[in-house]
């Protein structure tokens, strides 16, 4: 039984899913002991943290704490660890949390596991944690505690206890220096379009696309499907698309209920972000390539003739 | 402007990873090595503030004798030198990777000036510990940024911009500064022929560091076993069409 203190993140009233989910990690490695959460400011998304395994809410106010600072945050977090002497510090496994949580290790002169799906309590306290975007796993040992790490998203299922948690304000001390890094002001996202990582339907394609304009019949099956247009990293560095529609390790992680990969080898550094789709279905020349093996529907051929069929398909079966 | 960028040497995995007999590392006798993705992109933003407003760009690894071919890659893209401290192909923990490149900076600057700006990638490609940055910011007094995807040098400061749910958050650090930086903040050059030349005559400065006891242990690493799927072949060429289209019909696409 470890006192276990768990950083949530939240926005606008509601705490962040991956911090749920590390709640839930949190409570099953407190076994029965106290559950403790940290909130900064926000009151509507603390008060709610009861009913997901939280058996105290720590509310941090403070007049500088209206805009992120994740130095500041990472004091109060490595503060409150200190006065609840906590065994494990748990935080979600977002770029915020990595962040915070790596801060406040550096701050408390502490290892950070960051992105673990699994964990031991022993001597050592073990991890597991992802590697190469999830395509290879590392099994850990952390030789000081209290054990600092974070929770890979979407691994361990947020579940609601049905709880109950007072939440307590306190006024963390804070100085200059922690506020040296922090949000000075926000540009808001352009509306419209359907959003690469939120798309239902994902049309991507990869090297075999061949060049910027061999992208029209992509966009044209896109646009009949009502999907999101994505590439791989083969594409983007090609330059023929921008990197905001690359689907990988090292962009966007997509899922989708339906996704067409379109002359995409499926490469690691893909794949790593495209395992979130409930449906593969491959359009490739090579019957062997590795994207063979991750999909669940195939169609071998050129897809500078395939995918116009299909789009010409669709467009016979609505009778336009 | 002085600029150091760090990168690092990982394997450029292809297809399934396979692993070396005893678990603890990636078997990479049939695989390059590259500079990781995000790190790419730092390299080319360092020679970016260089050629825009003087100065040096100075590249900097921690890895085996062969990382040396990722620092000649830096070097071949404008970059001016390279500090490699060099390992005997062991793993170390960011604790320890930061530790020492600590030193080297502090060696560095003793001997040839401060840096304004350190540059790493956002997490490493190969073991993503998503820490080393802040960690030297700890170390070395100096604000650090991370998931950094924008860019402008100010007077004396920088401005950072970082994607979120609801736009971009904007940062303005004082010089000097480390920013951690994602894929997609730029688009990578490639080599010239000229640059890759150039950049066997640019010094490369050699240490050997002492690897200190590991507190974040590796034990062994592990392939996850994914559910073997065999793809349902819809068809051969544009005959497929309809049906795919049935397909879609079935799951509700269309």
């Amino acid at each position: 039984m470890a006192t276990t203190l768990v950083l949530v993140t939240t926005s606008a009233g509601v705490a962040d899913e991956v911090a749920l989910q590390a709640l839930a990690l949190g409570r099953r490695l407190a076994a029965g002991g106290p559950v403790h959460a940290l909130v900064i400011a926000d009151e509507a998304a603390a008060t709610g943290l009861g009913a997901w395994g939280a058996t105290e809410v720590h509310l941090a106010r403070h007049a500088e704490l209206g805009s992120p600072a994740p130095d500041a945050v990472a004091r109060i977090l490595h503060d409150l660890a200190l006065r609840l002497e906590a065994g494990i510090v748990v935080g979600p496994g977002t770029e915020a949390g990595n962040t915070i949580l790596a801060r406040a290790a550096a701050r408390a002169n502490l290892p950070f596991a960051a992105n673990c799906v699994d964990v031991t309590i022993g001597d050592p306290l073990t991890v597991t944690r992802l590697r190469w975007g999830g395509s290879l796993l590392e099994e850990a040992a952390i030789h000081a505690g209290p054990a600092m790490l974070t929770v890979a998203p979407h691994v361990i299922a947020a579940t609601p206890t049905g709880g109950v948690a007072a939440v307590a304000p306190f006024t963390p001390e804070l100085d200059e220096a922690d506020l040296a890094v922090r949000v000075v002001d926000r540009i808001a996202a352009a509306a419209g379009g359907v959003t690469l990582a939120e798309a239902k339907v994902v049309v991507s394609g990869g090297r075999g696309v061949g060049s910027a304009d061999g992208f029209g019949p992509i966009e044209e099956l896109a646009a009949l499907l009502g999907a999101a247009v994505g590439c791989s990293r083969a594409v983007t560095i090609s330059g023929w698309r921008s990197h905001t529609a690359q689907v990988g390790q090292t962009g966007t992680k997509i899922a989708p209920n339906l996704y067409i990969a379109c002359g995409i080898s499926g490469a690691t550094q893909h794949m790593a972000g495209a395992k979130g789709a409930k449906k593969l279905l491959a359009v490739n020349k090579d019957a062997e390539a590795p994207i063979m093996s991750a999909a669940d529907y195939a169609v071998i051929g050129d897809l500078h003739q395939v995918v116009p069929a299909i789009s010409a398909e669709i467009r016979r079966v609505r009778g336009a | 402007m002085k600029v150091l960028v760090c990168i690092k040497s990982v394997p450029a995995v292809a297809g399934r990873i396979t692993l070396t007999a005893d678990a603890r590392a990636i078997d990479t006798r049939h695989l390059g090595f590259a500079i990781g993705p995000h790190e790419e992109c730092a390299v080319e933003q360092a020679v970016r503030i260089v050629e825009a407003g003087g100065g040096e760009a100075v590249v900097l690894t921690l890895g085996p004798a062969q990382a040396l071919e990722q620092l000649r890659d830096a070097l071949a893209l404008g970059i001016a030198r390279a500090i490699h401290l060099v390992t005997e192909g062991e793993e170390w923990d960011p604790e320890s990777t930061t530790a020492a490149i600590v030193d080297a900076i502090r060696a560095d600057e003793a001997a040839s000036g401060p840096f304004d700006l350190i540059l790493l990638g956002n997490e490493a490609g190969d073991s993503a510990d998503y820490q080393v940055a802040v960690r030297l910011g700890r170390a070395l007094g100096r604000p650090a940024v991370t998931a950094i995807k924008g860019m402008t040098i100010g007077e004396g400061t920088v401005r950072c911009e970082q994607e979120v749910d609801a736009g971009r958050d904007v940062y303005e650090l004082r010089l000097p500064a480390i920013a951690a930086v994602l894929e997609g903040i730029n688009l990578p050059r490639f080599p010239s022929v000229p640059g890759r030349l150039r950049a066997k005559n640019k010094p490369v400065e050699v240490s050997q560091p002492a690897r200190p006891a590991q507190r974040l242990e590796m034990l062994r690493l592990v392939v996850p076993q994914l559910p073997a799927k065999q793809a349902e072949v819809l068809g051969r060429g544009p005959e497929a069409a309809p049906a795919v289209v049935a397909v879609l019909q079935e799951l509700g696409v269309i």
